[in-house]
C-alpha cells in the first residue's frame, strides 16, 4: 500500500463547507434562546461613576441586564495572562485584574460593562442603548513608545510597565561591540494588526438545570484550554460541569486562543437566567475587542567586521500589551520573540531586552507567528542594511554568518536540530532568478519606475510544546498534546485529538497519518476534535503545533494499537509476538503465509469469548479486551522550520504605489504530509505577511479611538493585491519527532514582512520607511530621493 | 437595524407622497442599508423606487446620454451604446465598488447621496449633466452642494441624469486601498465649449478644477498639466491621504486622464 | 392589586400601538413593531417556494439564516465588503447582508445549499475542492457564488480578470492563489 503521508490528498472536510453544511457557532440555535448585546465603553480610559440600567431593564423583551457588580458578587474571576515573566531585576511581572465586566474603570474602547439579554436581538440592541453610564473620562495612554511617560493606567503599575525583561548577556555584547569594525543600527516599528478571521467571534451558552451543566459553543482554537481557564480562574463551573464546544471555526490566526469576556459572561449568565444566550460579534465589535497583534517599537544594533562577520547583536524593544495581559500576551514579546531575534546566524554575543507596557488599547496577544515575525523583521532589516553599508551582496553576507553545522546552538536559547540554510537560499535565488534582477531593474527604470529586491532568511521555533522547556520559561501549563485512537469492532477508526482545526485541514492530514500507521483506508478514519466531552484533553492549535505535537500523539497512540494488535494476532496465529510483523494493515507471521488483518484482530478483541467450549479466547492471558489507546506526546524540543524568501517590487514614483511583482518562498518544513495543504498554508501566511508590509495597520488616535475599525479603513488584502506566489521547498527532517515534521502555518507571516520591506527600501535607495509601505509614505520617500539625487548631481 | 416600514412605490408621484421628514428613498441601497445597519441613519419609512419603470433605462443620442435614476452600475458598464458614445462613463461604472455592488447600486442613488469620494458626481460635473427630478431640471454645477448635500428638496426624486456627449473624455482614480472608494478621481471631458476637469475625493464635495481646465483649454496635452502645483489647503486630509498627497494625485490622475483621452 | 387599562390606537401608518395604564399613570408603552406586525415575503429559494412573515427591516441574509435555517450563507462584516453573504437573486450575485428581503419579493434566490444537483456538487464546488480553494470555509460560500456569476459573464477569464472580479470577496486563509486556480479549473469544466 502506497504511503499516504506525502501525498496530495483532497480534503475530507471540503464537501460540507462547499455545500453550506459547515456548522459554525453562529449557525447554531437553541429552543427558547435569548440574545445578548454587550454595553461597551466608548472611552479609552474612564472611571465609571454611575451605571443606570433601570430604564433599560423595563424595555420590551428584556430578560436580564447584568453588570460588573453581579460578576463581583458571584466571585467570577477575570481574564488571565498564561505566562509569568520575570524582569531583569528578578521581580515578577505586574498585571492588572481584568474582570469580565468592568465595574470601576474602563481601559479601552470596547471594554464591556454590562450584558443586556433579551428575547430578540433587536430588543437587546434597543435596550442596550438605554443603559446610562456616567463616565469620568481620563487622559488615555495610546502610544507604545511613550507609554512609560504617560499617566498610570492601573493602580500600582508604575510607568505602565508590566516587566522589563532581559535575555542574554549585556557584558558579553559590550565586549563584542568594542571589537567591531562597524555598528549597524536601526529603529523600527512593527505595526499593529487586527487578525480579522473571517468568522467574527461568537458564543452560545446553554444551561441544563437538571444536570447542572453548562455547555458553551464558542469560536475557540482550544476548547479544553478554554474550559480549564474558565473553570480554574473564572470560577464559572467545575470542569466536569462545563462543556466547551468549538465546532467549525472560521479562522483563528491566534485571535481565538483567548478565553474572552463574552465566553465567561454568557456562560455565567445562562445559568443565572436558566436560558440559553447567544452572542455574535459584529465586525466592528471584532475590530475593537479581538486581540490585536504585533505593535513593537524597537532599536536594534548589529556589530560587524568589515568583511561581514556578525560579532554581536542588541535588541531594545518596547512591546505594547494593550489594556490587559491576556493568555499569550506576555510570552509573545519575550520568549517567542527574543530568542529568535538573532535569526539564522551564528552571532557570538546577543541580548534582547523587552519592556512590555500597558496602554488604553485593545489587548495585544498572539497573531500568526507571534513574536517570530517581529524577531525576523528586526534581524533581517539589520542584515540587509549591513549588506548595503558594507557593500557585500545581501545573500553572501547571510551565508557568511549561517551556522556551519547542525545541531546549531543558537545564541540565546534554542538548539536547532536540523537544517540546511545554504541550500535553501541557493534554491530561492535560482527560483527567483536573482541574478537576472539587474536587467529587470533597468527595464523598470526605462519606464520611469523604481524596482527593488529583498531577501529574508528566517527560522522559527514552533511546534510550541516541550513542557519542561516552556514551564521553565514561565508557562502556566504543560504544552503537550493528546490523542485517543478508538478502533471500532467493525473496523472503522475514530481519532480524538486535542488539536483544533479552524482551516488547518486536520480531518485530512491526521487521517492520512493514522491510515499509514494502521493500514486502514482514510475514508474509514474519522478525526474528532473541538468538544471537551469528546476525547481526553488537549492544548489546542497555535504556534504550528498541530502536526508536530498533536499529529505525533496520534502516531504514538496508533503504535500502541499496533502493539496490542500484535500480541493478540500472535495468539490467534499461534506464534510469538516477536515473530509477527505489521504491514499495510496486516499482521503476518514471519516466513509463513499466516496472517490476520487489523480488522479481524480488532473484531476479536471485542469478542473475547465463545459459546463453543473448545474455543480459545483470542486474548493472551492478562490482556484486556477492546482496542483503544491514548497518548500524551511531549516532544523533546521545539521544531525549527526555516527558509529563504525573495521579493521584487516596482514603485511608481508619481503616486508611490508599490506593486509586488514577484514573490518566491523556499521553505524547509521537514517532512511534508500533504503538499497541497502545506502550499495553502504558505500562501495564506504570505498574504498576511505581505498585508502587514504593504497594507494593514491598526491605528488609534490620541484619545484612544480606533480609526481603522472597519473594512472601510483597515485594508484587508484582496485577490488583486497579490502576484502568483512561487513556492518551493528543501527538506531536512526534524530529529525530535518520528515523522520528521517541523510545522508550516506561520512561515509566510514571519518571512514576508522583512522580505517585502527590504525590497521596497532597496527600490528607495536604502531610505527607511515604516510598515505598511503605503502609497503616500512611498511617494514622500520618492520625493526626498529625487531631492537628494538632484543635490548629488 | 432599527425598524421601519417598507413601501414599494408604483410611480414618482406615490413615492413623493409617501415621503416625509423621516423617510428615505431606496434604490440599490448600497449606502442606505449599511448606514442603517451601523446605526448611522434610521428612518420611519423606506420607500423603494425600483418598481417605478420610468426610472430605469438608457437613452443615447449623438448629443446626449440619458440614464434613468435606478439604472444599475452594471447596466451602464455593459451598455454598448454608452461604450460607443461616452466610453469613459461606462468604464467609470465598471470601476465602482465590486461586482455585487454594481449589480445593485444605481446612478441616482450615488448622485443623491453625494459621497465626497463617489465616482459618479465627477461624471456629472465633467459631462455637464442635467439632473432631472420629478419637479425640475437642475444643472450639475448647481446640484452638488457640499459633503453628502445636494440641491434636492425633501420628497424630490431624481428621475434621470442627462449627460452631454463630449469630444473626448477619461476618468482616472486612485482608490483607497481599504474601501476602494476614490481617494482622488479626476474626470476630464473635452467639449466644444471648453474642458472640464471634475475632481472627486480631494475636497468635501466634487468640484471643477479651474486651473487644470484653463491649462488644458490652452493646450490639451499631458505636459500642460504635468508638474502643476495645486493649492492643498482646502483639500481633505485623513489617515489614508494628506491634503498634500491628494493635491499631487489630482495632477497625476489628470495627466493620466489626458493621456487616456 | 393593579388595574390595567389598555387603549389601542392606530398609528399613522396603520400599525397599532397600545398603552398600558395603571390608574392614570402610564406604566408601560407597548409599541407593536414590525416584529409583531409582519409582512409576508414570498420567494423561490433553491427551487422551492417559501413564504414567511417577517419584519420589514429583515435582511435577505437574516431571512435565509434565521427564517429558513440556510446557514451556509455567512455574515462576516457590517460594511458590505467581505462578500461571505453573496447569493444569487434572479441569476445575479449580490450581497444578501445589504439587501432587504422585502426588496426582492417574488424573486428566485440560489444559495450555496442550492448548487449541488442530486448530491453531485456544482463544477465550481468540485474545482474548489480539487484546487484547495478553501481552508476554514467561512468565506467560501460567498466566494463560490461570486465566482459562478463571473463565469456566466466571462467563460474563460484570465488570472487578472478573476482577481479583479473577486474584489468584493475577502478571504483571510488562502492568499487567494488557489481560489484563482479553482475558478480557472471550473472555467475549463463549465
Amino acid at each position: 500500500m502506497a504511503s499516504l503521508v506525502g501525498s496530495r490528498v483532497e480534503r475530507k472536510e471540503d464537501k460540507r463547507f462547499l455545500t453550506g453544511k459547515g456548522r459554525y457557532t453562529s449557525d447554531i440555535n437553541l429552543v427558547n434562546q435569548t440574545y445578548a448585546i454587550f454595553v461597551r465603553s466608548p472611552h479609552a480610559r474612564a472611571q465609571i461613576k454611575k451605571l443606570d440600567i433601570s430604564k433599560a431593564s423595563k424595555a420590551s423583551g428584556v430578560v436580564s441586564i447584568l453588570t460588573g457588580n453581579e460578576i463581583a458578587e458571584d466571585k467570577i474571576g477575570g481574564l488571565i495572562a498564561g505566562w509569568a515573566i520575570r524582569s531583569e531585576d528578578g521581580t515578577e511581572m505586574k498585571c492588572p485584574a481584568n474582570p469580565p465586566l468592568a465595574k470601576d474603570n474602563v481601559n479601552f474602547v470596547g471594554d464591556p460593562i454590562a450584558i443586556v439579554i433579551a428575547d430578540s436581538l433587536d430588543e437587546a440592541k434597543a435596550a442596550a442603548e438605554m443603559v446610562k453610564v456616567d463616565y469620568k473620562v481620563l487622559k488615555a495612554v495610546t502610544s507604545t513608545g511613550d507609554a512609560m511617560k504617560g499617566d498610570t493606567i492601573h493602580d500600582g503599575i508604575e510607568k505602565n510597565l508590566c516587566f522589563d525583561w532581559l535575555l542574554g548577556d549585556r557584558q558579553k555584547v559590550k565586549e563584542a561591540f568594542d571589537k567591531a569594525d562597524k555598528v549597524i543600527s536601526i529603529d523600527i516599528i512593527n505595526n499593529r494588526l487586527v487578525p480579522n478571521a473571517m468568522e467574527p467571534r461568537a458564543c452560545l451558552a446553554d444551561y441544563n438545570s437538571g444536570s447542572d451543566e453548562i455547555t458553551l459553543y464558542t469560536t475557540s482554537q482550544n476548547p479544553h484550554l478554554s474550559r480549564l481557564i474558565m473553570s480554574a480562574f473564572g470560577n464559572v463551573a467545575p470542569e466536569h460541569k462545563l462543556r466547551v464546544v468549538a465546532p467549525d471555526v472560521g479562522g483563528g490566526f491566534g485571535s481565538k486562543i483567548n478565553v474572552y469576556n463574552e465566553d465567561i459572561v454568557c456562560s455565567w449568565a445562562a445559568k443565572k437566567i436558566n436560558r440559553a444566550i447567544k452572542w455574535v460579534a459584529e465586525r466592528s465589535e471584532s475590530f475593537l475587542t479581538d486581540i490585536h497583534g504585533r505593535d513593537h517599537v524597537t532599536h536594534a544594533e548589529l556589530a560587524v567586521t568589515k568583511d561581514g562577520k556578525f560579532l554581536g547583536f542588541k535588541n531594545e524593544t518596547i512591546a505594547n500589551l494593550g489594556a490587559y495581559a491576556r493568555v499569550f500576551g506576555t510570552v509573545t514579546p519575550t520568549y517567542l520573540f527574543g530568542p529568535c531575534a538573532t535569526g539564522v546566524y551564528d552571532i557570538p554575543a546577543a541580548y534582547s531586552n523587552v519592556k512590555a507596557v500597558f496602554t488604553n488599547t485593545a489587548p495585544v496577544d498572539a497573531y500568526r507567528g507571534a513574536g517570530r515575525p517581529e524577531a525576523t523583521y528586526t534581524i533581517e532589516r539589520l542584515v540587509e542594511k549591513a549588506a548595503m553599508e558594507l557593500g557585500i551582496d545581501r545573500t553572501e553576507i547571510r551565508k557568511i554568518n549561517f551556522p556551519k553545522s547542525f545541531p546549531f546552538k543558537q545564541t540565546l536559547v534554542h538548539t536547532v536540530d536540523s537544517g540546511d540554510y545554504v541550500a535553501g537560499l541557493d534554491k530561492a535565488k535560482q527560483m527567483a532568478d536573482y541574478d537576472g534582477f539587474d536587467a529587470r531593474r533597468k527595464e523598470s527604470e526605462s519606464r520611469g519606475k523604481l524596482r527593488g529586491i529583498g531577501v529574508t532568511s528566517y527560522f522559527e521555533a514552533c511546534g510550541i510544546a516541550p513542557s519542561a522547556a516552556v514551564m521553565s520559561l514561565g508557562c502556566g501549563v504543560g504544552l503537550w498534546e493528546s490523542a485517543e485512537v478508538r478502533f471500532n469492532p467493525t473496523g472503522q477508526v475514530t481519532v480524538y485529538t486535542g488539536s483544533h482545526s479552524h482551516g488547518q485541514s486536520h480531518q485530512t492530514t491526521f487521517a492520512q497519518i493514522a491510515a499509514d500507521e494502521l493500514g486502514v483506508p482514510m475514508e474509514n478514519i474519522d478525526i474528532v476534535h473541538g468538544d471537551t466531552d469528546k476525547g481526553t484533553f488537549g492544548m489546542g492549535t497555535y504556534g504550528s503545533r498541530s502536526l508536530t505535537v498533536g499529529g505525533i500523539a496520534i502516531v504514538n497512540a496508533c503504535k500502541k494499537i499496533v502493539e496490542k494488535g500484535k500480541r493478540v494476532a500472535a495468539k490467534m496465529l499461534e506464534a510469538s509476538p516477536d515473530e509477527v510483523d505489521f504491514k499495510d494493515g496486516e499482521f503476518v507471521v514471519a516466513k509463513s503465509n499466516k496472517k490476520k488483518t487489523i480488522g479481524e484482530v480488532a473484531f476479536a478483541l471485542y469478542l473475547p469469548g465463545s459459546r463453543d467450549s473448545d474455543f480459545k479466547s483470542p486474548l493472551p492471558e492478562g490482556e484486556e479486551p477492546g482496542l483503544k489507546e491514548t497518548s500524551f506526546f511531549d516532544p523533546a524540543n521545539f521544531s525549527f522550520p526555516a527558509g529563504s524568501h525573495i521579493a521584487e517590487v516596482e514603485i511608481d514614483p508619481d503616486t508611490g504605489e508599490v506593486k509586488l511583482e514577484k514573490y518566491t518562498a523556499c521553505d524547509d518544513f521537514g517532512r511534508i504530509v500533504n503538499p497541497m495543504i502545506v502550499e495553502g498554508q504558505v500562501h495564506g501566511g504570505l498574504a498576511q505577511g505581505i498585508g502587514q508590509a504593504l497594507h494593514e495597520n491598526a491605528e488609534y488616535d490620541e484619545t484612544g479611538q480606533l480609526m481603522t475599525g472597519s473594512y472601510m479603513d483597515y485594508t484587508m488584502p484582496r485577490a488583486d493585491n497579490f502576484p502568483e506566489f512561487n513556492i518551493g521547498y528543501t527538506c531536512t527532517h526534524a530529529t525530535t519527532n518520528p515523522l520528521g515534521v517541523k510545522g508550516c502555518g506561520e512561515a509566510g507571516a514571519i518571512a514576508a514582512p522583512p522580505t517585502v520591506m527590504n525590497a521596497v527600501i532597496d527600490a528607495l535607495g536604502g531610505q527607511e520607511i515604516t510598515m505598511p509601505a503605503t502609497a503616500e509614505k512611498v511617494w514622500k520617500a520618492c520625493k526626498s530621493m529625487k531631492k537628494s539625487n538632484a543635490k548629488a548631481a | 437595524m432599527k425598524t421601519f416600514n417598507y413601501h414599494s412605490a408604483k410611480d414618482s408621484k406615490e413615492a413623493s407622497k409617501l415621503s416625509s421628514s423621516n423617510s428615505a428613498f431606496l434604490a440599490g441601497g448600497m449606502t442606505t442599508i449599511p448606514s442603517m445597519k451601523l446605526g448611522l441613519a434610521s428612518y420611519k419609512d423606506i420607500i423603494d423606487i425600483k418598481s417605478i419603470k420610468k426610472l430605469s433605462g438608457i437613452k443615447v443620442s449623438s448629443k446626449s446620454v440619458v440614464i434613468g435614476a435606478t439604472t444599475k452600475h452594471v447596466e451602464v458598464a455593459n451598455s454598448k451604446e454608452i461604450k460607443k458614445t461616452i466610453p469613459s462613463l461606462a468604464s467609470l461604472a465598471e470601476g465602482i465598488g465590486d461586482p455585487q455592488v454594481r449589480n445593485r447600486g444605481t446612478i441616482g442613488g450615488s448622485i443623491a447621496n453625494n459621497d465626497p469620494s463617489a465616482d459618479y458626481p465627477s461624471a456629472c460635473i465633467a459631462l455637464e449633466a442635467t439632473i432631472h427630478t420629478n419637479e425640475r431640471k437642475i444643472e450639475a454645477s448647481k446640484f452638488f452642494k457640499g459633503m453628502f448635500e445636494t440641491a434636492l428638496k425633501k420628497g424630490e426624486l431624481i428621475e434621470a441624469i442627462e449627460f452631454k456627449v463630449p469630444e473626448k473624455s477619461s476618468y482616472q482614480k486612485h482608490p483607497n486601498p481599504a474601501s476602494r472608494y476614490a481617494v482622488v478621481g479626476v474626470y476630464i471631458a473635452k467639449h466644444k465649449s471648453g474642458v472640464k476637469v471634475a475632481v472627486t475625493g480631494a475636497k468635501p464635495c466634487v468640484y471643477n478644477d479651474d486651473d487644470l481646465s484653463k491649462a488644458l483649454e490652452s493646450d490639451f496635452s499631458a505636459s500642460s498639466v504635468a508638474g502643476m502645483k495645486l493649492k492643498s489647503s482646502d483639500m481633505n486630509s485623513d489617515i489614508h491621504a494628506s491634503a498634500e498627497y491628494r493635491a499631487n494625485l489630482v495632477v497625476i490622475q489628470a495627466k493620466k486622464a489626458v493621456e487616456a483621452c | 392589586m393593579l388595574f390595567y387599562i389598555i387603549i389601542f390606537k392606530s398609528s399613522s401608518v396603520g400599525r397599532i400601538i397600545f398603552t398600558c395604564y395603571n390608574f392614570n399613570k402610564i406604566i408601560r408603552y407597548y409599541y407593536i413593531k414590525e416584529a409583531d406586525l409582519m409582512t409576508k415575503i414570498t420567494l423561490e429559494v433553491n427551487g422551492k417556494k417559501v413564504a414567511r412573515d417577517v419584519p420589514d427591516n429583515t435582511l435577505l441574509s437574516t431571512f435565509l439564516r434565521e427564517h429558513l435555517n440556510l446557514t451556509g450563507t455567512h455574515v462576516g462584516c457590517d460594511t458590505s465588503q467581505c462578500g461571505a453573504c453573496v447569493v444569487h437573486v434572479d441569476g445575479q450575485s449580490l450581497k444578501s447582508c445589504t439587501t432587504l428581503a422585502a426588496d426582492i419579493a417574488d424573486s428566485k434566490v440560489t444559495t450555496i445549499e442550492g448548487l449541488a444537483n442530486n448530491g453531485k456538487m456544482h463544477p465550481m464546488q468540485e474545482a474548489f475542492k480539487k484546487m484547495h480553494g478553501l481552508q476554514c470555509g467561512f468565506c467560501t460560500p460567498g466566494m463560490v457564488m461570486s465566482a459562478i456569476d463571473l463565469l456566466k459573464k466571462n467563460k474563460d477569464p484570465s488570472d487578472k480578470e478573476i482577481r479583479d472580479w473577486l474584489e468584493g470577496n475577502i478571504c483571510r486563509c488562502t492568499g487567494y492563489q488557489n481560489i484563482v486556480a479553482a475558478v480557472k479549473e471550473a472555467s475549463s469544466k463549465m
